[in-house]
């Protein structure tokens, strides 16, 4: 079994290909799908695709050894946060085909800010972080260190989040309540 | 792997969501660029995170996952509100306070 571990990781080289080649493939397909939910027309695809943005996440998770976030990703995010949106397009008759008017004066204005703030980040990231590298054979993070970290140093701070939840319950259903 | 090549995918994502935010006028969409934003936040979290190996960077991630489900759950009642009384979700409808 050690010898088995020692050869796995002597032998990166075809590893980390396939990480890489993972990597490229869903950071190019989150990429596409990204793009298709600022540029939709139908805003209900819009929300499909933003599905694929956020499995794409939970997949990025995994290949970081992130599993407990990555799950949590997929609960949350495509279990429960795709739902409500598709229930706040259905509730608000938000128009299903282009009638978003064409010409929208500020894409111009949007499409100039976005890339000049990913030419700022580019820049600084690549001028920064260089060719800093991921340390070899990401081993998965275990769920108990997790909870460890949030039930001991963060307990306050997870105390608050789930108050912040309390009200942010009880504020939804007051300004969306018919009176 | 590079820890750059996370933080380049995050980054672009961000600047997508940017984009998002600003040009478009629909405001479900709007919250949508929104979660697209936060979610490049948490891939940058976790990178570090995998990259110090400290836990804190997951840990946060997970706190940015619970704010964002009360952010959208607030925001889509604040865009419910704004569809009743204005009977469309075009933000540039929505001009009381422009002054």
């Amino acid at each position: 079994m050690g010898v088995l571990l020692a050869a796995a990781q002597n032998a990166d080289a075809p590893v980390l290909v396939a990480e890489n080649l993972a990597f490229g493939m869903i950071a190019a397909m989150m990429i596409f799908a990204a793009i298709r939910v600022v540029s939709a027309a139908n805003i209900v695809h819009a929300a499909v695709y933003l599905v694929l943005v956020l499995a794409g996440v939970a997949a990025q998770f995994i290949l970081l050894g992130a599993e407990f976030v990555a799950i949590t990703q997929v609960l949350v995010y495509i279990g429960a946060i795709v739902v409500l949106f598709l229930f706040g397009i259905m509730l608000t008759k938000a128009p299903m085909e282009g009638e978003e008017r064409a010409g929208r004066d500020n894409w111009a204005l949007g499409a100039f800010t976005s890339l000049l703030l990913f030419g700022l980040l580019g820049y600084v990231l690549l001028d920064g972080f260089g060719r800093d590298k991921l340390p070899e054979a990401l081993a998965p993070t275990s769920t108990g260190a997790v909870s460890d970290a949030i039930f001991g140093g963060y307990l306050i701070p997870f105390e608050v989040v789930s108050l912040l939840l309390l009200a942010a319950l009880i504020g939804a259903i007051v300004i969306a309540r018919r009176d | 792997m590079l820890l750059n090549e996370f933080l380049l995918l995050a980054a672009a994502l961000f600047c997508i969501g940017v984009y998002g935010v600003i040009a478009r006028k629909n405001g479900v969409l709007v919250l949508m660029s929104i979660e697209i934003i936060l979610n490049s936040v948490n891939i940058n979290l976790v990178a570090f995170s995998a990259m110090t190996g400290a836990i804190s960077g997951q840990v946060f991630a997970l706190f940015i996952i619970a704010v964002a489900a009360a952010e959208v759950g607030v925001g889509l009642a604040i865009v419910l509100a704004i569809f009743r009384n204005y009977k469309t979700v075009d933000l540039d409808e929505v001009d009381l306070m422009k002054g």
